[in-house]
């Protein structure tokens, strides 16, 4: 299964990474999502998902829980929940740069995305008109569309970037200034001194990621019956082309 | 303005203060630092022989608020210490020379104790205008700090406005003041933030300087290590409540009298930096929390412009609008949500019509 890669690592036209099987006349599977990129996406979007809830909580507060301080401890626990949540998506991204470097070329497309090429943007022209109902069929690529490329990179890549890296200053204050976490990600409060700031845009990282992922289901659905290309692809790391 | 080789033990003395009660000071001072017993010693040696270090105090765009703190310091002796451990050779709001006489004092310090006096500054300099906004012995404010700070061992910024800028820099900030370490960027700076700050935090950092001839260790922001490493909230006596989900919901609620975590109540207590928790105020009678109200986060930079202090979410300005994160972020996600159902209908109708059309001939080249 990990030995599957495409054979020729080297820098490749970003058409041809992506170009489906020409052997079988269109119909067939090319094999696109590696094990380790499937099972980081679900254990991701499950800590994405744990993280949006708790982090909501955490920024509103809970009702009151009645009886004494001694007896409870919900915000505690809603807090720990967060935190490990972060652990592991924390974890789980510097894996995923990890396999983007060991991985086949679609492990890369969310981290670089070739905006210099000429090529791209025709291709990102072509899926506009595409979701804008002008093309009648969709290009038949079997990585991510270059649109999606585009949301995936400045949506996704990036605000998780940005959540990780405040989401470690932040919880450096609560650790103390000698944890390891303060000393790496100290620096966020360089950039902004008073941590409310830090604080607020944190929590408007999780409205964008709310955001991204609303996008992102819809785009799954409708692809998986417009296209024909199936939604288990990031279970089976197959896409399959049915027409 | 005593002689160079004055030191702090024999004013002290002079006044009628015994040794016991200096040493029992030297003992309380190194407690405070959380230093060991040896280092009271050391301490008590360090005042008894090395000279008085002159102090300068320069008012600039303020309100006094960190005077009137300095000069409340709780321990009794403390206070009468401060006001001769140091050699305060100039403090305008409490000294007894007045015009021409003053600047002299100025002058002479600046001369006679070149790279040897701190600077304490209350208080910060508008830079609009050409610093016309706050004028001190006919001149502007900016032009005397900078003047000053040149010769100076090391500055002190006091209070929130030296630190941070405060209320005068708030938006809009019509004369441009700034915290003082935009217009002193040669000479060691230590922030003492807060409005005002505590005065054991003051007169503290005081000894220390007096007493090891250098500054303390500074945090990122300039502050220093001893009292502002943790946040209100890490020493705060209701985070047992905090912890449990205990929030008061309204000022005048059950949860309000039963003394629970004021976090849904706007206190900035999570994200500031002071010792007020553990210090208290008015010599450890109380602080804001125990007295039933939110912190403001006086000691942060830009309190003032963070929106309601009632509230957990701040604003964000910089979008051009009024709004919190979640105002912002439910309209964008409200937004997208409904483009996003009106793209989905219009799929449906479009495959709806074309059905047909879908066994057309598919040999769009790739």
């Amino acid at each position: 299964m990990f030995g599957r890669d495409m054979p020729d690592k080297a820098p490749q036209n970003p058409a041809a990474v992506d170009a489906p099987p020409t052997v079988g006349g269109g119909r067939g599977a090319a094999y696109v999502y590696e094990a380790p990129v499937r099972l980081w996406h679900w254990v991701n979007a499950a800590a994405i998902l744990v993280l949006g809830v708790t982090g909501y909580l955490i920024g509103t507060g809970t009702p009151a829980m009645p009886g004494e301080a001694s007896g409870n401890f919900l915000f505690g626990y809603i807090r720990f929940t967060h935190f490990s949540a972060g652990y592991v998506l924390g974890v789980g991204f510097l894996l995923r740069i990890y396999w983007a470097l060991m991985g086949n070329p679609h492990a890369m497309q969310i981290f670089c995305v070739p905006l210099w090429r000429s090529c791209f943007w025709r291709e990102v022209y072509d899926e506009m008109r595409w979701y804008a109902f002008l093309a009648v069929e969709p290009d038949r690529r079997v990585g991510h569309n270059r649109l999606a490329q585009l949301a995936m990179f400045f949506m996704f890549t990036q605000t998780i970037t940005f959540m990780i890296v405040t989401g470690f200053a932040l919880y450096g204050q609560g650790a103390g200034r000698d944890s390891w976490q303060y000393r790496l990600f100290g620096w966020v409060f360089a950039i902004w001194p008073n941590s409310q700031d830090v604080h607020t845009w944190h929590h408007l990282g999780l409205w964008v990621v709310v955001t991204f992922a609303l996008v992102h289901i819809y785009a799954v659905i409708r692809e998986d019956i417009m296209s024909e290309r199936s939604i288990s692809s990031m279970i089976s790391g197959q896409r399959q082309f049915r027409d | 303005m005593g002689r160079a080789t004055e030191t702090f033990y024999s004013v002290i003395r002079r006044q009628g203060i015994t040794r016991r009660s200096f040493h029992r000071f030297c003992s309380l001072t190194a407690s405070s630092f959380g230093l060991g017993p040896l280092a009271a010693s050391k301490i008590a040696h360090a005042l008894e022989t090395k000279p008085r270090m002159p102090v300068i105090w320069l008012h600039g765009l303020e309100c006094t608020c960190c005077s009137e703190s300095f000069i409340r310091s709780a321990h009794p002796l403390i206070k009468d210490v401060l006001l001769s451990m140091i050699s305060l050779d100039y403090d305008d709001t409490i000294m007894a020379a007045a015009g021409h006489q003053a600047e002299a004092i100025l002058e002479e310090t600046r001369a006679r104790h070149k790279g040897r006096y701190v600077l304490a500054v209350e208080g910060n300099a508008p830079l609009n205008e050409g610093g016309m906004f706050c004028i001190d012995g006919g001149k502007p404010f900016v032009e005397r700090l900078r003047w000053m700070a040149e010769s100076s061992m090391a500055v002190i910024a006091w209070g929130t406005c030296a630190s941070w800028g405060c209320v005068q820099a708030a938006k809009p900030n019509p004369t441009g003041a700034v915290p003082i370490d935009k217009v002193i960027t040669e000479k060691p700076i230590v922030k003492v933030p807060g409005c005002p700050p505590i005065a054991e935090v003051m007169t503290g950092l005081v000894t220390f300087i007096t007493t090891f001839g250098r500054l303390p260790e500074l945090d990122r922001q300039g502050r220093p290590k001893m009292f502002y490493s943790e946040r209100i909230h890490d020493k705060c006596y209701r985070r047992s409540h905090f912890d449990a989900g205990q929030f008061v919901e309204e000022w005048d609620d059950e949860c309000a009298r039963k003394g629970y975590c004021l976090y849904k109540m706007g206190c900035k207590g999570p994200t500031t930096y002071n010792a007020c928790s553990a210090l208290r105020w008015n010599g450890g009678v109380s602080f804001p929390i125990q007295s039933g109200h939110g912190c403001l986060g006086c000691s942060e930079d830009g309190f003032w412009d963070k929106g309601s202090f009632y509230d957990r979410l701040t604003t964000i300005q910089q979008f051009g609008i009024e709004k919190n994160a979640d105002q912002i972020g439910m309209a964008a996600a409200g937004v997208v949500g409904l483009a996003v159902a009106a793209h989905a209908a219009v799929t449906a109708v479009k495959r709806l019509t074309h059905k047909p059309d879908r066994a057309a001939p598919k040999d769009k080249p790739t």
